[in-house]
């Protein structure tokens, strides 16, 4: 699929729907860690996003990333609004006014939206939170930049579903979570699964 | 005009109760609470309403934001982020309640964005109280007089707000002295931690191009019981 201001607001429809068949596993996860909220949240921003794309798909990739922001941080509360908000208004901003996404524009969204969670957030690899899944995603990314936009998403959600992983073994020191402590560790980040979950239904949709 | 406040809350009864407790002490500054979820929604951070709430505070001199817990900074952040123009909204890492009257007071005294930010910043910080020699007096440029506080509730919030505000305009550096403890007459929160009660004495030392117009200033409050 081609990478067009359509293209892109599939992507968001079939991350809206896997968010949805995965909002109990997030709350789930949220639970133990944090106030278990985070499945219904994200849930309920996507669903806002599809409804919004229904009554208008705006004209370039970068319009629809920076609807999903907007309603994103509008709907979404706690901290995964702001900060799933802050990535897709870095990466709209990131892409300009192009037509069409191709793999250079797409690696830079993706490194924007890194940094500007990382930037929102304060959070550095380690903390077991959405960055920690992010970090593996780009740097996988950029590994297959001779790639397809496919081929770059696919690998940039293998890397976030390895890093998602990795976020079990860590003790949390951002957030909710860091209140836990040691007694955290065993979990998985419901952010950085969140994030993972999301670039797959990315990487799906665009093959 | 004055530099706004935005008080981001979690609960919208904290945002609300919060400016009107500030609101006593800074009477022109336009002091908006954006607490808890749309609609009576509950607790949380609502971004457009820290958005609107930001915008109805700027009367043309910028505003200082002050949050209570986690994402209300990010919350905070982004819609100062988002404004037409950003650098007109400044999100301050300070104590929310001792930040907002610090704020209050500050931006009541005619701050700018910056110094009013500062003083919330500050207010985290437990206020400098110095132990004083008694005999400190008849030192060159000094004015030193004191007083005997007359009014109910002594050195408390609202007349120690009275005092900086009024304190603001001269060109001295104030001090107050209650026994053994000095503190600085142009922070709020040092003069109230002086704990200085009706029938009091208090010295008020002051230095600088002004510091009798100071000293007569701060007689002229306590003379009045200030102003209550």
């Amino acid at each position: 699929m081609a990478c067009t201001a359509e293209g892109v607001a599939a992507a968001l429809r079939a991350a809206a729907e896997v968010i949805a068949e995965h909002r109990t596993e997030l709350v789930d996860l949220d639970r133990a860690i944090g106030d278990a909220d985070h499945g219904e949240n994200l849930s309920r921003g996507f669903t806002a996003i599809v409804s919004a794309l229904e009554t208008a798909v705006p004209e370039t990739p970068a319009g629809v990333l920076k609807l999903a922001a907007t309603t994103l941080i509008s709907k979404v509360g706690g901290a995964a609004g702001p900060l799933y908000g802050t990535a897709f208004l870095r990466a709209s901003a990131k892409v300009g006014d192009a037509a069409e996404l191709d793999v250079p524009l797409l690696l830079d969204a993706l490194r924007a939206a890194l940094e500007g969670v990382q930037a929102r957030g304060k959070a550095v690899g380690g903390d077991a939170t959405m960055v920690d899944a992010l970090i593996p995603a780009v740097s996988a990314a950029e590994g297959t930049a001779d790639g397809t936009i496919a081929e770059v998403l696919t690998a940039a959600a293998d890397g976030a579903d390895r890093g998602a992983e990795s976020t079990v073994d860590l003790i949390p020191r951002k957030g909710r979570a860091s209140y836990l402590g040691e007694r955290a560790v065993g979990h998985m980040d419901p952010g950085a699964r969140s994030t993972a979950l999301l670039l797959r239904a990315f990487a799906e949709a665009a093959r | 005009m004055t530099v706004g406040i935005v008080l981001v809350s979690h609960s919208a009864k904290l945002a609300e109760g919060l400016a009107e407790l500030a609101a006593q002490m800074a009477p022109d500054v336009r002091i908006v609470p954006a607490g808890g979820l749309p609609d009576g929604g509950g607790i949380g951070t609502d971004y457009d309403e820290v958005v609107a709430a930001t915008q109805r505070a700027d009367s043309g001199d910028g505003v200082v934001l002050l949050y209570d817990l986690g994402s209300a900074q990010m919350t905070a952040e982004l819609a100062v982020e988002s404004l037409a123009d950003p650098s007109a909204a400044v999100v301050v890492d300070a104590p929310l309640v001792e930040g907002a009257v610090a704020a209050a007071v500050a931006a009541q005294g005619g701050a700018n964005t910056k110094a009013v930010g500062e003083a919330a910043a500050s207010a985290g910080v437990a206020p400098d109280l110095a132990a004083v020699e008694p005999s400190a007096a008849g030192e060159e440029g000094v004015v030193e007089k004191e007083f005997t506080l007359t009014n109910d509730v002594g050195l408390h919030a609202r007349p120690a707000a009275v005092v900086v505000r009024s304190l603001a305009e001269f060109e001295a550096e104030v001090s107050i002295r209650l026994g053994e403890q000095e503190a600085d007459a142009h922070s709020v929160l040092a003069l109230m931690s002086l704990g200085a009660r009706q029938g009091d004495r208090i010295v008020v030392r002051a230095r600088g191009a002004q510091a009798s117009e100071a000293v007569a200033k701060v007689a002229e409050l306590v003379e009045s019981n200030f102003g209550e």
